[in-house]
């Protein structure tokens, strides 16, 4: 018998965890019995009324089928499809993803080159940080007065720290050697900046940048349960008060997907930035 | 003073950590004339790198002037170029690009094409073909990333080189095949070099003067030896002249035992190193006192 590789094993054994579990849990969720097999006094007790209970995974799967084959329908303000309101999250964390990063990077550039700025910001820095991101959202109401800039302030806010430290460790790490080349070579201070620690930064930056994309994912979420009217964590939301549990099963499956997918594409950048010494 | 490079009453001192100061070494004076190659010999702590980073611009000494060419240094400047110990190489970079960015920094108005097919030829000019051009430096040998960096210096023809022990991280097979190639990538330029080194035979080899530092604090370069031994030259030929091992002896006696009883300050104003001048063949092994300059 040929042997198969750990790659080949491993998805095997992936598989039959997916499929054990999803027979598990099909098995687990009771079947509704149906009104003719009841006792009167079931009937009476009004166990026959539809109960909501944990849906099992077929209906799950079938939810998913008929969301996925039309994504992008729009019935109106409650009834949008599944693509739809991820485009919606995925806009609000890329719109305060980019503006966090149009600070964070500069700014961690200037406290990474510039130990007084790093010493002066610090105290900011680290109040600010431990700050639950959620914590600034009525203040964010009061102030932008409206909801979509509310949210993306929040997710602007939550995603600039990582990246700010990031940047300024990552800056302030470049070795010494490299920024000699730079200077015996007379590299100006912007070419220095874009040749040398930039490039050197990077893997670094990097990594702060996919952290930051990770928390502003989880934030969206929880943002959008507040805020309400499209995207993903609104439509779990609106879902859980349809009582409709297949379909916030589902979301909650493309919340992960959608995360997952967003690391990936990081995970991709910060290989074309790695190099090895 | 007459000389190209010329060093004068260079001194410095650190704070020592415990609100005194620590003077490394102090006066240290000595001249490098154009097209010369100067290897500076002493151990650990006598501030040989110290002294190579104030030539470089990357550091400034306490007190004293370096004048070069007719005028004083400030800063790192293209006009030296520098082959540190650990290579140096830009890690994200290829070989090639490696050398093209220093090209490119030193001749601003050249034509891509130019700035490439120059940096080329210096690669190929200490051994490397096209095969590496585009590996990265993690992807070459210790021996290969050296000879890049070398590559790289000598692309810039600055007016004085320095090496910061470029062979120290090397086994010392491929030390010998890329002393050959500094060699005869040296003899086809007019390049003034300074280099700093711990091996006495490399030293040898390479040099047409070696300075002598006393051991610090308060080091200083005491002696200025001269290379009596013709070029070309090559390592299993020297050690046959019959001055190499009369030098050799010479050299392990004051590393030895000199630098350790000339250590310490002196009242001497002058501190220029003395000369010292072995030549068997005239069988006259001569100290004559005369001043280096």
């Amino acid at each position: 018998m040929k042997v198969l590789s750990l790659n080949q094993r491993a998805a095997l054994l992936s598989l039959v965890i997916l499929v054990g579990g999803l027979l598990i849990w099909e098995a687990a969720i009771p079947a509704q019995k149906l009104a003719s097999e009841m006792t009167e006094y079931e009937r009476l007790t009004g166990a026959g009324s539809a109960k909501a209970g944990v849906p099992p995974p077929s209906q799950v799967i079938a939810k998913a089928w008929e969301q996925l084959s039309n994504p992008f329908y729009d019935a109106g303000p409650n009834d949008k499809g599944i693509g739809i309101q991820i485009a919606y999250s995925i806009y609000r964390v890329v719109a305060g993803y980019v503006l966090a990063a149009l600070i964070a990077i500069p700014l961690g550039f200037l406290i990474g080159m510039s130990p007084i700025a790093y010493k002066a910001l610090n105290p900011f820095i680290q109040v600010l940080r431990p700050i639950s991101p959620l914590a600034w959202m009525p203040l964010a109401l009061f102030i932008i007065q409206d909801s979509e800039g509310s949210a993306i302030f929040v997710i602007f806010i939550c995603s600039i720290w990582p990246m700010l430290i990031n940047t300024a460790f990552g800056v302030a790490a470049v070795r010494d050697d490299w920024v000699n080349v730079a200077r015996t070579h007379e590299l100006g201070a912007l070419r220095t900046a874009f040749m040398v620690i930039l490039p050197a930064a990077a893997p670094t930056i990097v990594t702060g940048m996919r952290i930051s994309i990770g928390i502003a994912w989880l934030v969206i979420v929880a943002a959008e349960m507040l805020v309400g009217g499209t995207g993903i964590g609104y439509y779990v939301w609106n879902e859980w008060n349809n009582l409709d549990l297949t379909s916030v099963i589902f979301s909650i499956l493309m919340i992960g997907v959608v995360g997952m997918a967003l690391d990936a594409l990081f995970g991709m950048l910060q290989r074309f930035v790695a190099y090895n010494e | 003073m007459t000389s190209f490079l010329s060093v004068e009453q260079l001194t410095q001192r650190y704070p020592d950590g415990d609100g005194g100061e620590l003077t490394v070494f102090e006066n240290a004076s000595f001249g490098v004339e154009k097209g010369e190659f100067v290897v500076i010999l002493g151990h650990s702590g006598c501030g040989k790198s110290t002294i190579m980073n104030i030539l470089a611009g990357l550091s400034e000494a306490t007190e004293g002037v370096v004048i070069m060419d007719g005028a004083e240094l400030s800063g790192p400047s293209l006009d030296r170029g520098v082959v540190f110990q650990n290579y140096s190489l830009l890690p994200w970079l290829s070989t090639l690009k490696n050398v093209t960015f220093a090209v490119a920094a030193r001749y601003p108005d050249w034509s891509r094409e130019q700035v490439i097919a120059h940096s080329k030829k210096h690669l190929e000019m200490v051994g490397l073909n096209s095969d590496v051009f585009n590996r990265k430096p993690s992807q070459l040998s210790g021996g290969m990333r050296q000879r890049v960096s070398i590559a790289r210096a000598f692309s810039i023809s600055p007016k004085l080189l320095l090496l910061d022990e470029p062979f120290g991280a090397l086994d010392a097979l491929t030390r010998g095949t890329i002393q050959d190639e500094l060699l005869k990538v040296w003899a086809g330029t007019e390049q003034t070099v300074f280099m700093i080194t711990h091996d006495i035979d490399e030293a040898i080899l390479l040099a047409d003067r070696i300075l002598l530092m006393t051991n610090g604090p308060y080091a200083r370069v005491a002696e200025s030896v001269d290379i009596t031994i013709p070029r070309p030259r090559s390592r299993t030929e020297i050690v046959d002249h019959p001055n190499y091992y009369a030098i050799r002896n010479h050299l392990v006696q004051f590393l030895g035992i000199r630098s350790k009883e000339m250590a310490g300050k002196t009242d001497n104003a002058d501190n220029r190193p003395q000369t010292v001048h072995i030549d068997e063949l005239s069988r006259s092994a001569t100290n004559r006192s005369k001043i280096a300059i």
